[in-house]
C-alpha cells in the first residue's frame, strides 16, 4: 500500500499563492480528511497529490518515491470526482476495466478485477449499462468503483458526496467507510463538510488560505482546537466566541462550545432569548448577550423559553478554550 | 398543436406568421432558380414567376448542362474542395480550440485573439498575396491551393466558436482520463469531441457553404478546366453577349442538391445533439 509525504509544497497560479507551504505525513492505510471552507487549497492540494496541477516548489513523495515529475497514471493512485466524471460512451464495464486495459492488462484480469470490485460494491446487475441511465448514487458507486478496479497505493476523493442528496450521502458515506476497512487502503478525501470530515476520518486536515490550520485526530481537533478558525469550523452549531476582557479573564478572546454553556437563574452574563430551535433530541437556543453578541446554547432533550425572556449563562470553567489577539491558542 | 398553459394563441399565430414570411423570402429566389430551370428561354423571359406548364415545360438546360459542360468534373472538385478543407477545418478547429480552451501556457490569450482578429479581415484582401504565394509554390490550378485557403478562411471562426464549447466541457471527466492513463488525443477524439458535436455540427454548416458558394478564389487561382468548381463552371453560360439562361439555371439547380444533402446530415447531428443534451 502506499504513504503519502507533502513537504513544504507551494502552488502559485502566476503571481497569486494558493498553496503557502505545506507539511504533512499520511500513514500506510490512513483515511486522512482535508477540510476547509471554500477557496482554502484543498481541491488544488488533492489536484498537486494526483499530478493533475504542477507543484510550484516542495516535493510530493508516494511510497517514499518523489512523484513530482511523473504523469498521473503512472503516479498508482486512483480519484473519485464531485461530478462523477464516468466516460458517457463506455458501459459501467468498461467505464470500470479502462484504466487496467490502458496499462495493459490481460482481458481475463480485467474482467476479474471489475467482477470483485462489482461484487463489493453491488454493481453486478448494472454492468452492461451506460452512464446516461444510472441515477445519481449508482454513479458515484460505479465511479467509486473504477478507482478500486486499479488497487491503486492512494485513494483520492474530491467532494465525492456533493451531488448527492442527504439520505443518499449518509449511505454512501458508510459505504466508503466500510471500504475503507476492507480494502485497508490509504486514503486523502478532500471536503468542505466537517460532519463527513468528523465521521470519516483517521485523521483530519483543516486547511485555511492555502495553510495547513491544524491536524490532529476528530477529536483532538475538537477538544483542543489550536486557534480560532479550527474552534470555529469544526463543531455544529459553531463555538461561541467571547470577550475576554468582558469576563475578566486573560487573552483576547474565549471560546466555548454550546453545550458547555448553561442556562440558568444565576450566571456571569445577562441576555435575553432571541430565538429557539427545536430539534427533538436537542434544542439550540440563541441568547443575544450585551458584550458577546448572539450566543449558542444547546440543550439537550426538548426545552422551552420564552422569545424575549431575560437569562443568565453561565460558561463551564473546565471547558473554555483561551485565545491571544493572533486567534492562537494560550495555553 | 395543442394550446398549454405555457402557449397563448395570438402569440403562437404571430411567431408562426413571422417564420412564414421569413421562410418565404428566403426560399424565393431558390424557387424561381428551380422553376425557370425546367421552362423554356422564351418562356423564363415572357413570365418568369409562372410554373412550368405543358407547352413552357422544357430540360433543355439539365441537357446543355450535362452534355456540353464537364460539369460532372466541376462537381468533383466542388465536391473533393469543400469535403476537404471542412474537414481539415474540423479537425485542426477543434484540436487549436482544444489546446486554447485547455492548457495554460504563455501567449495563450495572444494566440486566441489573434486567431479571432481572422474573423474580422477577410481573406480575399489578401489575394494578391496569396495568389504570389501559390504561383511561387506551383499550386495555381491545383485544387491543393483551394483548399489551403478555405482551410485558412474556416478557421477562425471554428476555434473561436469551438473553444468556448470546449470550455463547458466538464475538467473532472477530463482528469479521471488522465488518471485513467489515457493519451491526450484519447481524451480529445473519444471524450471531448463528442461532447461538442453540436458545436461541430454548427461549424461545419457555417464552413460548408460559403466554400461551396465561393466563385472569387476558384477563379482567381484555379481556373482551369480540369479545377473548375460548379459556381465557376456555370459561369460558362454566362457570356459577354449571349447569356444561355437555361444552362445557367439548371446548373445552379443541380449546385444546390449536394450542399443540401451534406447540410441534412450535419443539422440531424445538430438536432441530435441539443435532445440528448436535454434529456440528460
Amino acid at each position: 500500500m502506499g504513504s503519502l509525504t507533502l513537504s513544504n509544497v507551494t502552488k502559485s497560479f502566476g503571481k497569486t499563492e494558493v498553496i503557502k507551504g505545506v507539511d504533512l505525513e499520511v500513514q500506510d492505510g490512513e483515511f486522512c480528511v482535508f477540510v476547509g471552507p471554500s477557496g482554502c487549497g484543498k481541491s488544488t492540494l488533492l489536484r498537486m497529490i494526483a499530478g493533475l496541477e504542477d507543484v510550484t516548489s516542495g516535493d510530493v513523495m508516494i511510497d517514499g518515491k518523489r512523484v513530482n515529475l511523473l504523469p498521473p497514471s503512472k503516479r498508482e493512485i486512483a480519484m473519485v470526482f464531485q461530478s462523477y466524471a464516468l466516460y458517457p460512451h463506455l458501459n459501467v464495464r468498461d467505464n470500470m476495466g479502462l484504466a487496467m486495459k490502458r496499462a495493459g492488462a490481460s482481458k481475463a484480469e480485467v474482467t476479474q478485477a471489475v467482477t470483485n470490485s462489482a461484487q463489493m460494491l453491488s454493481l453486478e446487475t448494472l454492468l452492461d449499462r451506460r452512464p446516461a441511465e444510472l441515477s445519481g448514487g449508482q454513479r458515484q458507486r460505479v465511479a467509486i468503483g473504477r478507482a478500486i478496479v486499479r488497487r491503486p497505493k492512494l485513494f483520492l476523493f474530491d467532494e465525492p458526496l456533493s451531488n448527492l442528496d442527504a439520505a443518499l450521502r449518509v449511505a454512501t458515506r458508510i459505504e466508503i467507510a466500510r471500504l475503507h476497512y476492507e480494502l485497508g487502503a490509504t486514503m486523502v478525501y478532500v471536503t468542505h463538510d466537517q460532519v463527513e470530515a468528523m465521521t470519516l476520518a483517521d485523521r483530519i486536515v483543516v486547511l485555511n488560505a492555502g495553510k495547513v490550520a491544524q491536524v490532529g485526530r476528530p477529536m483532538e481537533l475538537y477538544n483542543d482546537p489550536a486557534n480560532t478558525f479550527v474552534a470555529g469550523f469544526i463543531g455544529s452549531p459553531q463555538m461561541n466566541f467571547l470577550k475576554a476582557g468582558a469576563l475578566g479573564l486573560q487573552g483576547e478572546t474565549v471560546g466555548i462550545r454550546p453545550e458547555h454553556l448553561v442556562i440558568g437563574d444565576s450566571g456571569e452574563i445577562d441576555g435575553t432569548i432571541s430565538h429557539v430551535e427545536h430539534l427533538g433530541g436537542e434544542t439550540n437556543v440563541y441568547v443575544k448577550t450585551g458584550p458577546h453578541g448572539l450566543l449558542t446554547v444547546r440543550l439537550f432533550g426538548e426545552h422551552d423559553f420564552d422569545i424575549d425572556a431575560g437569562v443568565k449563562i453561565s460558561p463551564d470553567p473546565a471547558r473554555r478554550f483561551h485565545f491571544d489577539a493572533e486567534g492562537q491558542r494560550m495555553r | 398543436m395543442s394550446i398549454s398553459a405555457r402557449t397563448s394563441m395570438p402569440r403562437t399565430v404571430a411567431v408562426h406568421t413571422a417564420l412564414i414570411l421569413y421562410t418565404l423570402i428566403a426560399l424565393f429566389p431558390v424557387f424561381v432558380i428551380l422553376i425557370n430551370s425546367m421552362k423554356s428561354r422564351k418562356a423564363i423571359f415572357r413570365e418568369p414567376l409562372a410554373l412550368p406548364g405543358p407547352d413552357t415545360f422544357d430540360l433543355v438546360g439539365f441537357q446543355t448542362v450535362l452534355t456540353q459542360g464537364n460539369f460532372p468534373l466541376y462537381f468533383g472538385n466542388s465536391m473533393i474542395v469543400t469535403v476537404v478543407s471542412l474537414a481539415l477545418v474540423l479537425v485542426f478547429g477543434a484540436m487549436a480550440a482544444f489546446a486554447l480552451s485547455e492548457y495554460r501556457f504563455r501567449g495563450n490569450f495572444l494566440m486566441g485573439l489573434y486567431l479571432a482578429i481572422g474573423i474580422m479581415i477577410p481573406i480575399r484582401l489578401g489575394t494578391v498575396a496569396i495568389l504570389k504565394l501559390m504561383a511561387a509554390a506551383h499550386l495555381t490550378n491545383t485544387l491543393t491551393s483551394l483548399i489551403l485557403v478555405y482551410t485558412a478562411q474556416g478557421l477562425p471562426l471554428a476555434i473561436f466558436i469551438l473553444s468556448e464549447f470546449m470550455r463547458t466541457v466538464s475538467d473532472d471527466l477530463k482528469n479521471a482520463g488522465r488518471i485513467d492513463g489515457l493519451s491526450e488525443y484519447w481524451i480529445f477524439f473519444t471524450l471531448v469531441l463528442p461532447l461538442v458535436r453540436p458545436a461541430m455540427a454548427t461549424v461545419a454548416v457555417f464552413t460548408m457553404i460559403p466554400i461551396w458558394n465561393d466563385l472569387w478564389f476558384p477563379l482567381i487561382l484555379a481556373p482551369s478546366e480540369s479545377t473548375k468548381t460548379v459556381t465557376l463552371g456555370a459561369q460558362t453560360f454566362i457570356g459577354q453577349y449571349v447569356t444561355n439562361w437555361n444552362a445557367v439555371l439548371a446548373s445552379l439547380s443541380l449546385a444546390i442538391l449536394p450542399v443540401l444533402v451534406l447540410y441534412m446530415i450535419f443539422s440531424r447531428q445538430l438536432i441530435r445533439g441539443i435532445t440528448s443534451g436535454a434529456v440528460k
